[in-house]
């Protein structure tokens, strides 16, 4: 396994009263594509929203390329080159596409400004990010607000990519086409954490894999050996890939 | 061609129409409706350029700041002082003398106002984030203050603020006579308003505020920080509301320290009706009041202010988030 890129130690979250992390250890390997698995309500959301300092951990250490993290504000973790799609998707509806595409470029105070080269690479990866250019956000199909929360995580190389359940509420064509965006960041060298619910979009993808239950990891691997063993996904997650 | 096709034109209908349905109430006498409407548009722009740095304060940070009122009236009494110390200029024939004495008044106003704003934004607002109960206690505990520090400093006393020499009187329009001041408040106000526009939709720093008011937590995700976005709109906000008060006073001729907690309900009624956040329906809201106030202070003077708070409900009835609903909120 390559050395991680980030790690996160014996991390608790409350939020309120509410104590949702209970000590949450996870690896995420450098260049290699994890999957954070898990059912509903066990802290995977919880534990991106904690990584990037929108929760702040009350215990634990979160470490990102060396760099001690946890009591860092969002904008710093996300300046330390982190690219995150939160479940909603975070779109700006009121702002056009290009708007949004150029926020999420920080080197940039205008579309001339962008690099064309990357852009070019995301138009052909979604080409409605093209074609509604101009258009208002809030008026993207769901699909379509997708792939622009995609794109702004992808307009600037980023050293990892945090994104929570990219397949939710897509038709299946659709997934496809972003199992195949993300095979291409992939082949890119970036690295990515996704938080998933679809297996079979975690099957084709994944190269390590960890599943939640109630606040913490209980399983950590290979997605080729989660894959392999029936057994252990019905117990992990109660259903086979 | 995209932004007419994503934009709804049905609120901008608002102001002429409601210019419409006061005509035949005038006995559809053209000149009592012209003046009138010029008035109204002139106190709508004035009280634009007051609203339109707390609508932006309160979409970036969910902070209420019933105290703007005091920026109001802090510009409003620089004004006093430099315009009273610039007499010489004020009563020239020169309408050039005039003019830079009425942008000093407007500069010296908005730098005090910008300054007192830093220190309220840092010292008021701040320790109280996310917390509207205590922001609308304090804040307004902190007008009170304020406007007691006014008294000390300028007497509790009522101060006239002469208009500039080139300012009186009115141009004559047929049998309208419409005040050149009204005009010249106008033309401010719409100086002020294009360069807003400009700033929100033209460069990065307006694209990040227009984008703060719907997701803070996205913006802050993207790398950008907020917090020093927030206190630079506070403090041009603060600006802007010195400017108004200036302006403000020129128009009333007048100054109290009370000047801003009496505009305070208006400037509300303006952010509720273009919808909490929105820089343009702070456009809308603000014509519409300023409309209704001269209409029904000419028609039925008891009724100005309640009115408005009808208009308020009316809107709200037709568009209960107001009339450009700021998404994600």
């Amino acid at each position: 396994m390559s050395a991680p890129l980030l790690k996160l130690e014996g991390v608790h979250t409350h939020i309120g009263v509410y104590h949702i992390l209970h000590g949450v250890d996870l690896v995420v390997p450098r260049g290699q594509l994890t999957m954070l698995l898990g059912r509903n309500g066990v802290g995977k959301t919880t534990t991106l929203r904690t990584i990037m300092g929108l929760w702040a951990a009350s215990q634990g250490r979160i470490t990102f390329a060396g760099d001690n993290i946890t009591s860092l504000n969002t904008p710093s973790i996300a300046q330390k080159s982190i690219a995150y799609v939160p479940e909603n998707m975070g779109i700006f509806a009121d702002l056009t596409v290009k708007e949004n595409m150029v926020l999420a470029a920080r080197h940039a105070r205008n579309q001339s400004q962008m690099d064309e080269q990357r852009l070019e690479w995301i138009f052909e990866l979604f080409p409605a990010i093209q074609k509604f250019w101009n258009h208002s956000a809030g008026k993207l199909s769901g699909g379509q607000k997708q792939m622009l929360a995609m794109s702004r995580a992808m307009v600037e190389p980023r050293d990892l990519l945090i994104v929570d359940e990219p397949s939710k509420g897509l038709a299946p064509a659709m997934v496809d086409n972003m199992i195949d965006a993300f095979k291409r960041l992939k082949d890119s060298g970036v690295t990515i954490l996704l938080v998933e619910q679809n297996l079979h979009f975690a099957q084709q993808l994944g190269d390590t894999v960890a599943v939640m239950d109630d606040g913490r990891v209980v399983y950590a691997g290979s997605m080729q050996s989660l894959t392999d063993d029936e057994k252990l996904q019905h117990s992990l997650l109660g259903l086979a890939l | 061609m995209n932004f007419l096709k994503d934009t709804d034109v049905r609120p901008l209908l608002l102001v002429p129409a409601l210019g419409l349905m006061a005509w035949p109430l005038m006995g559809a006498s053209w000149s009592t409706w012209l003046t009138l409407t010029v008035a109204g548009l002139a106190m709508g722009m004035i009280i634009f350029v007051m609203a339109s740095g707390l609508t932006l304060v309160f979409g970036l940070m969910d902070v209420l700041n019933f105290g703007h009122g005091l920026f109001i009236a802090l510009g409003a009494f620089v004004a006093t002082t430099v315009l009273g110390g610039m007499s010489a200029w004020t009563e020239s024939a020169d309408w050039g003398a005039n003019l830079i004495a009425v942008l000093m008044a407007m500069a010296v106003a908005m730098a005090v106002a910008a300054a007192v704003g830093l220190a309220f934004e840092r010292f008021i607002v701040r320790p109280v984030y996310g917390q509207h109960l205590k922001q609308i206690l304090i804040t307004m505990g902190g007008m009170i203050i304020g406007e007691e520090l006014i008294k000390v400093m300028w007497g509790p006393q009522q101060i006239a603020l002469p208009m500039p020499e080139a300012l009186r009187g009115a141009v004559l329009w047929g049998d309208a006579a419409i005040e050149k001041y009204r005009l010249f408040a106008v033309g401010v106000g719409l100086v002020v308003m294009a360069a807003q526009l400009w700033v929100l939709s033209r460069t990065k720093v307006g694209l990040l505020i227009r984008a703060g008011v719907q997701d803070r937590e996205m913006v802050e995700s993207l790398g950008y920080r907020i917090r020093l976005l927030f206190v630079g709109v506070f403090v041009v906000g603060s600006a802007l509301a010195g400017l108004a008060g200036v302006m403000w006073g020129l128009y009333q001729q007048s100054v109290t320290p009370q000047i801003g907690a009496q505009v305070n309900v208006l400037i509300f009624i303006v952010i509720i009706i273009g919808g909490l956040g929105s820089t343009g329906g702070a456009v809308i809201g603000a014509l519409l009041v300023g409309l209704m106030a001269n209409y029904t202070g000419y028609l039925a003077p008891k009724l100005a202010l309640f009115s408005n708070i009808v208009l308020m409900a009316a809107v709200l009835l037709w568009r209960p988030q107001g009339v450009y609903p700021v998404a994600n909120r």
